[in-house]
């Protein structure tokens, strides 16, 4: 027995079955044991049946990308074993329901056509029947150690126990019974798995009492039926985390609105995205430091041009506003985008990529929008977008994309993604040393600042600076109006060619200060590890847990190249990414997209051509494995300018 | 304070609706309105959608957010939520509110947030030169058609009631008073009020014309027979007071929303306040909305440090040994 410092571990069931709730428990308990944690979530379009699953990978270091290979499969049906039994590693240990090792793949009616033609040639190539039990042969031929439990029988007992024989008939245990045996091979302790269970089903004494009940159980029965002292993975605890949050990107994201000052949200209910709306409407009434409490006002409306629309309508009275989308949805907010640009609002734009075009992969990754962002709506007028690499990232990045938004008055475009929202970490906990920076923000204006004609007050002054004094509309000594027209200083209609010019010089000079103003850290990151500088990855967005480790891998390997993440997609921080390029000796383009858009980017914008592309569009994010293996590959000579990823289940 | 005059409530710019617009005497009944419930200025905004209407609120010295075709209703909605203090008015046209913005206008009736909504409807797309709008009856053929309107009208009456909203009156903007009369009502109701404005486009509507609201054409008396009535001169009263009347007084509206040609009915149909508005309903999670509404809040200390307390949040994410 060797003890491991990490571990990948998958569950999964049809949807609705508690694989999400199994998984959280799971990752608790580990947290608990003093490891960091990363989740990633997939699951189908649909609300019942279908295949999800959840990988959590388990590590002595801070993890924020996932592996190909599992370690330990959990699963509680055979869906789950013949789709995922071929990645085991070997000496790896799936858990599965002895009842069902007779079930023919074809007895599966949600196993696609594709995924079950794959699965039976895998298994006649390797000259196995096409039932579970001939998928866990073939694992077994690999090397992997099976561990069949009559859940059915299980529960029965279960049900003995707690003299409750209706238990017997709620399936719902088996999730948390599958996931005890897990922990039980794995060596860890029951009571962390028990305290993670009270946490979880702490306010649902019945629930709580069966739960517990069935853990104990399967642990237990892990102990007396098989014999685990040759198991390949097992964990010992390492020191607590110490003020550690375990939480997901839409939480990090929803909470960092709250201490930026969000007041008020709009959506439209929208995968992955509604999350984030639905988090701050469960944590409405906020806490303050003095004692006393605010609130923010969610609403949620009949579209996304709704949505927008009155966001900016919100903002129009001077609180801190947002909506939050995903790509159909965004596009559905590009006119009002301009209108926002137009008359120098400020407004937040959390927008959650997921595969497109059109609806596209629903649910699963893409970082496809990104040149859309930056061109979203007709006309020209200047916008923000800022992409966070992490969960951790994405709070931070929620206060500051309000900050970028009042001091430079226009939408920020916030862009996250799938992989972030609903994948889950371990993240040091947030601090709120932020500031808040309102720029040019007035709540009261003298009566003789009011100048322009007729006495109006000037929203939209020509001055040596092209940010202007902002109110909130209610003002007294500031009437002013807005129109998506072209305006004057007092936002009437005006359709004068040299004011025309003013007033688009005036809005477009707005990227330049941000340019100026911005830190060089929320532009662009340099990860260097101790590289010479000669071969370089550039990327953007949730690739970044996967490329860190992939190049740490690299680097320990004697293979040592820099990582570069722009942060601040637009306006493109032209100088800073040049300075990270300079010596370059090849450039490489990570991204979950086809057409390399970061790449163009850069190109454009520095002159610099891109050597090598890693692309990957197939909806499931990129995980460590695949992009070691193709950095290898580009550093061998070896490979093709453009390499389509295609990991994944 | 002075006393606030019509005047007051005018600004200088250039209005440049075309000579007997309709749209004149809607703004007179606006500037007339603020007046005479004298609001503030900096209190009251003004805001439109995109078309002739749109440009309403340049011409009006308050505030004025002139806004998109179709979304002036969000606009003023996400406004009104954030900062119920102010008196917020939407103005829009018949395009605007009931073709490219039905969906909002049904979305607003659901939510019944306390503003007025005015409908400056003609008939037609006036500044993209005469075009059929979602009120022009299927058959009729404006002087700039092609051939006569292929599609069917919608009734803005019924959509208003079947929508949620909680008053719903028409009007005519050639009678200001009325109409004046009819916007006051409209402000001081509490929830989402709707105000249908009969606005004769002299330029590109050669059917309902000033004349033909006068009944011109209808002289077998010998002298003109107006096509406008007034409801509330029929003994109508439209005032919901208790629930039991609601069933009796819809099937009321609705045959009043279905009458037009020699007989259109003005006035206020429907006002029904005991439905809660959209903010009463934010205040039942929120018991503070009304004392601090969004715009209200502060989120800063004086040296810029954000003032939420995120403990208990966190708390409950944090990992506990």
């Amino acid at each position: 027995m060797t003890s491991v410092n990490s571990i990948s571990w998958l569950i999964g069931g049809p949807q609705g079955s508690g694989v999400d709730s199994a998984a959280n428990i799971f990752a608790k308990t580990c947290a608990k044991e003093g490891f960091h944690i990363f989740g990633k979530r997939e699951f189908y379009s649909n609300i019942k049946g279908e295949h999800s699953y959840f990988t959590i990978r388990i590590s002595d270091k801070p993890v924020n990308s996932h592996l190909e290979e599992i370690n330990v499969l959990v699963s509680f049906d055979a869906e789950t074993v013949f789709r995922h039994a071929d990645k085991v590693s070997a000496g790896g240990m799936i858990i599965y329901d002895s009842s069902l090792a007779e079930t023919v793949l074809e007895e599966v009616p949600t196993i696609d056509f594709e995924a079950s033609n794959r699965i039976r040639k895998l298994l006649q190539d390797s000259g196995q029947s096409v039932n579970l039990n001939g998928m866990l042969e073939f694992a077994k031929s690999r090397g992997c150690m099976v561990y069949g439990l009559p859940y059915f029988e299980m529960l029965e007992t279960v049900a003995q126990k707690m003299n409750d024989p209706k238990l017997s008939k709620i399936s719902r245990v088996v999730n948390v019974m599958a996931i005890s045996a897990s922990i039980s091979l794995l060596g860890i302790k029951k009571d962390m798995l028990i305290n993670a269970i009270q946490e979880v089903f702490g306010s649902k004494p019945k629930l709580l009492a069966s739960n517990i009940e069935a853990a104990e159980y399967a642990y237990s029965y892990i102990g007396t039926k098989y014999d685990t002292k040759n198991i390949k993975y097992k964990i010992t605890p390492k020191d607590a985390l110490k003020d550690y949050l375990l939480l997901s990107g839409s939480q990090a994201a929803a909470i960092g609105k709250i201490v930026a000052g969000c007041r008020f949200q709009t959506y439209y209910p929208i995968t992955p995205a509604s999350d984030e709306s639905e988090f701050l409407e469960s944590n409405q009434i906020i806490d303050k430091v003095d004692g006393k409490s605010g609130s923010i006002v969610v609403v949620q409306t009949e579209d996304e041009i709704a949505a927008i629309t009155m966001a900016i309508g919100a903002s129009l009275t001077g609180v801190r506003t947002a909506t939050a989308t995903s790509g159909p949805g965004f596009s559905l907010m590009a006119e009002a985008l301009g209108w926002a640009g137009m008359n120098e609002v400020p407004l937040v734009v959390t927008m959650y990529q997921r595969a497109g075009p059109s609806t596209g992969l629903p649910t699963r990754h893409e970082q496809s929008d990104l040149l859309f962002a930056i061109n979203a709506g007709h006309g020209e007028f200047p916008k923000i977008v800022l992409a966070s690499g992490d969960i951790e990232e994405s709070f931070y990045d929620a206060i500051k994309a309000f900050n970028f938004a009042e001091i430079f008055q226009l939408p920020v475009i916030h862009l996250l993604d799938k992989a972030i929202s609903s994948s889950i970490q371990t993240c040091k906990r947030f601090s709120n040393d932020l500031k808040i920076e309102r720029g040019e923000f007035k709540n009261t204006i003298d009566k003789n600042q009011s100048e322009g004609a007729a006495g109006h007050f000037q929203r939209f002054k020509l001055d040596d600076s092209p940010i202007s004094t902002r109110v909130p509309i209610g003002t007294e000594n500031a009437i002013f109006w807005n129109t998506g027209d072209e305006h004057t200083e007092e936002g009437h209609i005006s359709e004068d060619p040299e004011n025309r010019n003013k007033m688009m010089d005036k809005r477009m000079k707005k990227l330049d200060v941000a340019l100026e103003k911005i830190n060089q850290d929320d532009m662009a990151i340099c990860h260097d590890f101790d590289s010479d500088g000669n071969n370089v990855v550039v990327s953007w967005g949730s690739t970044k847990g996967a490329i860190l480790e992939a190049l740490e891998k690299l680097s320990e390997e004697g293979n040592k190249m820099k990582f570069v993440q722009i942060r601040l997609l637009h306006p493109f921080p032209t100088e800073t990414v040049k300075k990270f390029l300079k010596d370059a000796k090849l450039v490489i383009d990570v991204e979950m997209n086809y057409t390399s858009q970061l790449g163009s980017l850069v190109q454009q914008n520095t002159g610099r051509e891109i050597d090598y592309k890693i692309v990957k569009y197939n909806g499931r994010p990129i995980s460590t494995t695949e992009l070691y293996i193709a950095l290898k590959a580009i550093l061998s000579g070896n490979h093709e300018r453009r390499i389509v990823l295609d990991g994944g289940t | 304070m002075a006393e606030l005059r019509l005047a007051d409530y005018k600004t200088t710019v250039h209005n440049d609706w075309c000579p007997g617009c309709g749209d004149f005497g809607i703004l007179n009944a606006i500037q007339m309105a603020l007046s005479e419930m004298q609001i503030p200025r900096h209190k009251a905004v003004i805001f439109s959608g995109i078309g002739c209407s749109g440009k309403t609120p340049h011409f009006i010295n308050v505030y004025g957010i002139h806004t998109l075709h179709g979304r002036v209703l969000p606009f003023a909605q996400g406004a009104k939520i954030a900062n119920p203090d102010l008196e917020i008015i939407a103005v829009g046209g018949d395009g605007d509110g009931l073709g490219i913005g039905a969906g909002h206008f049904v979305g607003a009736g659901r939510k019944n947030v306390d503003i007025p909504y005015l409908i400056f409807n003609n008939a037609v797309y006036g500044l993209t030169k005469g075009q059929a709008s979602p009120t022009l009856r299927l058959g009729e053929k404006t002087k700039s058609l092609v051939t006569p309107n292929t599609s069917n009208s919608v009734n803005p009456i019924a959509l208003a009631l079947v929508s949620g909203f909680t008053f719903i009156a028409r009007s005519y903007s050639y009678d200001v008073k009325h109409l004046k009369d009819t916007i006051k009502r409209a402000i001081t109701h509490k929830g989402l009020a709707f105000v249908d404005v009969l606005q004769p486009c002299p330029t590109y509507d050669d059917i309902h014309t000033r004349e033909w609201y006068q009944g011109i054409d209808k002289q077998e008396t010998g002298k003109a027979m107006p096509r406008i009535y007034k409801i509330e001169e029929t003994g109508y009263d439209g005032t919901i007071k208790d629930e039991s009347e609601i069933n009796e007084k819809m099937t009321r509206i609705l045959q009043f929303s279905s009458e037009w040609g020699n007989k259109i009915p003005v006035g206020i149909f429907y006002q029904n306040e005991l439905i809660p508005s959209y903010h009463e309903r934010i205040a039942e999670n929120n018991k503070e909305y009304f004392a601090k509404p969004p715009s209200h809040q502060e989120i800063s200390d004086n040296k810029n440090n954000p003032i939420a307390k995120i403990d208990k949040i966190l708390d409950k994410l944090q990992i506990k040994d």
